[in-house]
């Protein structure tokens, strides 16, 4: 076994065990997530047209602002108890620990999104012919938000209320998948092809997997310094 | 021959000059311990040769190369032991090594890992989760990493704070393999740890220098 | 050329030459432009005297992208060079790129009342344009998040990076999202064929915005240097 493939697979597996162990935090985000969907036909009247109107729109934006909530613990422990400088020293690139630790963030809370959503959209009224689109929107989407809040998530380390300021930084970086998640959903919704869309959706992931872990890396590097 | 020298190092932190023109060298099977009163710049010193500080001059070599010419190559030859203990409290202390020593890249060897939780008195805390350790336990934790992978030089932060006396002697113990196998130690301590050593005095590279900017 | 200029006092020097030539041409170029958009330029046949707002609108708006490059560039320098007098250079873009896209954005909206009857509508280029507010916004947060000076600098700097890559991105996203969602009906505010007689108080007005940028820029980067040497005398101070 190649020592890249081995040294990702520890660090997986250590991350998933942490989140086992610590089990909340990932039930947070997913009742987070739930609840600000719940919210929507409260603020706006239970009227079933209005619902399935902006079913899509509301998913995509509360699944935006759990996957920001989610993210401000990605490596504030490591930076407090000291790890983050030892995996800093680890003889791997630091694009390959960031990449691991992202998926790893991506698998403990992304994913328990994407499994609840059919549940909001029933909640929301949504019609049989979205579901499938939201699932695979939210299955491109989710994983982008992971790598692109990573950034954010590295260049607040040490900085005063982290946790607005990260709001503050990430959200507008969110901006082009909020739309084509949506869009595709739509598009499904008005029985338009939604592939331009979701191939969009693609392309956005691939960019992302490709440039974020630099930027984090960096990021994470001046936070040891 | 492999020997790991410093040259001309200046160091600014914040805007502060830390400590200007520095130089040092350790030897295999040398010890070199940092001296110099609180906030000399011990602490900086030793983050700068692990690599976590870029120096705004001066260079580290390893053996005559450049230790910025490959950087990953480095990063493999040293284990860094810092004010926090890096204890992930979630996991048993035999998962907390272990993980370590995979980071290092290497196939983890169970001895040796064994021999590191022997070393610093950890056997049978093996399978507690990390959150029921004392602070000296943990600072014993994060000792025995060092020794649960193998790299030839050592950079130690004020290793033996809130050990007892027992474990600085199983400290001791530690070092003193680690340069029979012809390793190299930097340290920062106000203990005794090794017999004869070399001794780098920061304070004479900061008081002359002092607000030089 | 940029070693040459990593020299504080050397910066120094070259700004006090170039600010009162930055000061005369914003002063007559700005006079002039408004002079031609308020007096000689034609009302527009569809949107009468209101058009005169596109004088100060879109050369605001042009900046507001011109200054976040500004910044993205200078910011690369100074995190791959550490160059200390491009990141002052990044520091103080900042702010004014910021009141420039907040001058966009306002004379958007007074713009937006007569032409759409609404202070807001969420046009393509309005949205964008918020949008790279709240970038510039993050940024300027993000700088001073920090108690060490220099981590602030650099946070902010990678921050710079990652949004101009995305800025395009995120202007591709909101002009589909746009066409997807605006009635046909809205003017579309790039809407006018330019006429010559506009261009020309146009290209004034985005020169004299452009000195402007360098007039303050060559003021702000004088203060923050000096900031610096009192920093520096503080902490001299402080050591006894």
């Amino acid at each position: 076994m190649s020592p890249f493939f081995q040294v990702f697979n520890s660090l997986i597996k250590r991350e998933l065990r942490l989140a086992i162990r610590h089990g909340a935090d990932s039930w947070m985000v997913v009742m987070f997530f739930v609840l600000v969907v719940v919210l929507f036909p409260l603020g706006v009247g239970p009227e079933p047209g209005i619902l399935t109107r902006i079913s899509a729109g509301v998913i995509w934006v509360a699944a935006l602002l759990s996957a920001m909530l989610s993210m401000d613990r990605l490596f504030q422990t490591d930076y407090e108890d000291g790890s983050l400088d030892l995996l800093v020293l680890t003889p791997q690139p630091l694009e390959l620990l960031v990449l691991a630790k992202t998926i790893a963030h991506w698998l403990t809370t992304g994913l328990p999104l994407i499994i609840v959503s059919p549940l909001l959209a029933l909640l929301l009224n949504m019609e049989a012919s979205g579901y499938g689109v939201l699932l695979a929107a939210l299955a491109l989407g989710t994983p982008t938000l992971s790598l692109i809040g990573a950034i954010g998530a590295a260049l607040i380390l040490g900085a005063r209320r982290s946790g607005v300021l990260l709001s503050l930084l990430i959200l507008p970086l969110f901006i082009p998948t909020l739309i084509f998640g949506v869009s595709a959903v739509d598009a499904a919704l008005t029985d338009l092809p939604s592939e331009p869309q979701l191939l969009i959706l693609s392309g956005l992931l691939l960019a992302g997997l490709a440039l974020c872990p630099w930027a984090s890396a960096a990021a994470l590097r001046q936070a040891v310094e | 021959m492999a020997e790991f020298t410093g040259q001309d190092l200046t160091c600014i932190r914040g805007e502060r000059v830390v400590f200007s023109k520095l130089a040092f060298s350790i030897d295999e099977g040398e010890v070199l311990y940092l001296q110099g009163p609180n906030g000399s710049g011990k602490s900086t010193l030793l983050r700068l040769m692990a690599g976590l500080l870029r120096p705004v001059s001066g260079e580290l070599l390893w053996g005559g190369e450049n230790t910025r010419d490959d950087p990953e190559i480095f990063r493999g030859r040293l284990h860094y032991v810092g004010h926090q203990d890096a204890v992930k409290t979630a996991l048993t202390v035999e998962e907390n090594l272990t993980f370590w020593a995979e980071m290092s890249g290497a196939e983890p060897e169970k001895r040796l890992v064994r021999d590191a939780l022997k070393t610093f008195s950890l056997t049978h805390l093996a399978a507690l989760p990390a959150r029921f350790l004392s602070a000296g336990q943990r600072k014993r934790l994060n000792l025995a990493r060092i020794c649960a992978s193998a790299a030839p030089l050592w950079l130690l932060d004020e290793p033996a704070n809130s050990l007892d006396t027992d474990s600085v002697v199983a400290l001791r113990h530690a070092i003193a393999a680690h340069q029979d196998k012809g390793g190299m130690v930097a340290v920062a301590t106000h203990e005794e740890l090794v017999s004869d050593s070399n001794i780098l005095d920061i304070s004479e590279f900061t008081s002359s220098n002092r607000g030089a900017l | 050329m940029f070693n040459y200029f990593a020299n504080p006092t050397r910066y120094l020097r070259l700004i006090s030459k170039l600010q009162p030539i930055a000061m005369v041409v914003t002063i007559l170029t700005i006079g002039a432009g408004l002079y031609y958009a308020l007096f000689k330029s034609p009302p527009d046949y569809q949107q009468s005297e209101t058009v005169r707002m596109m004088y100060v609108h879109v050369p605001a708006a042009w900046m507001a992208m011109f200054c976040y490059v500004g910044l993205a560039c200078s910011s690369a320098v100074a995190l791959i060079w550490r160059h200390m007098v491009a990141d002052i250079v990044a520091k103080s873009t900042a702010p004014i790129g910021a009141c420039f896209t907040f001058l966009a954005l306002a004379t958007g909206s007074l713009w937006g009342k007569p032409m759409w009857g609404t202070w807001w509508v969420w046009d393509a280029r309005l949205t964008s344009v918020l949008i790279l507010f709240f970038l510039y916004l993050g940024y300027m947060v993000l700088y001073n998040a920090f108690d060490e000076p220099t981590r602030g600098a650099r946070a902010a700097a990678i921050l710079s990076i990652v949004g101009v890559i995305n800025v395009p991105i995120i202007k591709f996203s909101v002009d589909w999202w746009n066409t997807l969602h605006q009635p046909a009906s809205v003017v579309k505010m790039d809407g006018p064929a330019v006429h010559p007689s506009m261009l020309t108080p146009l290209l004034l007005m985005a020169v004299g915005y452009t000195a402007l940028y360098f007039w303050i820029l060559f003021i702000r980067t004088r203060a923050e240097l000096n900031a610096n040497k009192v920093r520096a005398l503080r902490i001299r101070q402080a050591e006894g």
